[in-house]
């Protein structure tokens, strides 16, 4: 820090309070919608179906996204899986 | 119609206890009959923050197992008319609150105070989930910090839906923010999250803001509830934040830096 940097020390580098707004107001978004409290088994299911999958293809790690949609008393487990890009 | 009201924050040590007690004393300063009941069963304070705690005989814990009554229990305060005190067990655990023990001693407290503030415990297990369930209205206490504001938000996921009123269909938990711990040169510097981003992210109403103070500490150290501090400071905020409750309107203060000398000289 030059001596000069005194009298600038009120205009901050890096004005961290932007940086925890946008981290929380992901994190907050994540559980407002629902996503926060998944079933505890989630995750596991996740591995299992990525596992099933790879005996026939051969995929990464986020080709299977899954959700849970909420309307009334209905929940709907929403299954996304992402095949790689067929070879003829 | 007695109010019950949760003074509740999800993680320690942002100012749960400080509020409750500044809130419950103001109140009762202003002329309503008021108790503040700790359910921080196991590790009490409130009596502490509260100055009375060689006057505890019987607790909460005693009163729900039917070992006193609530006349033995309750604690007058010596300095504020209209203030009483429910301390909390000092040997026992969480356990030691169940639904049916609470809903009969917050009834009996209904019939004779007309405000019955909940100082909750930390986290979200059992004691926290005892001291919001039957509330009416709901004061989240928040310091301008992630993992503060990350824990109120989950709070108010879990008043919306772990709440007598909740469970029923009534109408929801009113709530409120209380922002403590604020410190307006920082945030103009941009190193503090601001009173607009925490409004941003949690969306509820601001009921107060308490700054940053060394009075807070001084008057945990004397057992003195610190809005019976100096009005110009974190006193002064805690009666704001009532008055607010009350249905008053009151700007809010501390909220802008104590301009230094050399910003008054250049008229910044």
């Amino acid at each position: 820090m030059g001596w000069l940097d005194v009298f600038r020390s009120s205009e901050k580098k890096n004005p961290s309070a932007k940086l925890a707004k946008e981290r929380l107001q992901v994190v907050v978004a994540h559980r407002r919608t629902g996503r926060g409290d998944q079933p505890a088994y989630f995750p596991q299911l996740q591995q299992d179906l990525l596992a099933v999958l790879r005996k026939y293809v051969e995929v990464g790690e986020d080709a299977v996204q899954m959700e849970i949609e909420r309307e009334g008393d209905l929940e709907v487990l929403e299954l996304n899986i992402t095949l790689p890009e067929a070879r003829h | 119609m007695a109010k019950i009201i949760v003074v509740t924050s999800g993680k320690g040590g942002v100012g749960k206890t400080t509020t409750s007690a500044s809130f419950a004393a103001g109140l009762a300063m202003r002329g309503h009959k008021t108790v503040v009941i700790d359910f921080d069963v196991g590790l009490r304070n409130l009596d502490l923050i509260m100055g009375c705690e060689r006057r505890v005989v019987f607790d909460f814990v005693n009163v729900i197992n039917g070992e006193a009554n609530l006349k033995q229990a309750l604690i007058r305060d010596k300095r504020i008319d209209n203030l009483s005190i429910l301390a909390a067990s000092q040997t026992r655990d969480k356990d030691a609150l169940n639904e049916e023990g609470v809903e009969r001693t917050l009834n009996k407290l209904a019939e004779d105070f007309e405000y019955i503030v909940c100082d909750s415990p930390a986290g979200i297990e059992k004691g926290a989930l005892m001291a919001m369930h039957f509330a009416d209205e709901a004061v989240i206490v928040t310091n301008p910090e992630v993992s503060s504001v990350r824990d109120s938000d989950r709070v108010l996921g879990m008043l919306s839906s772990k709440t007598k009123r909740s469970m029923e269909g009534a109408e929801p938990v009113k709530e409120h923010l209380v922002v403590t711990r604020y410190a307006p040169s920082r945030v103009g510097k941009g190193e503090m999250l601001s009173l607009d981003d925490i409004g941003d992210i949690l969306a509820i109403p601001l009921l107060g803001v308490v700054p940053e103070s060394e009075t807070v500490l001084n008057a945990s150290n004397s057992g003195m509830p610190v809005v019976l501090e100096n009005n110009a400071d974190a006193g002064g905020a805690y009666m704001d934040m009532v008055a607010r409750f009350l249905g008053e309107d009151r700007p809010l203060r501390f909220t802008q830096a104590r301009k230094g000398f050399f910003d008054r000289l250049m008229g910044r």
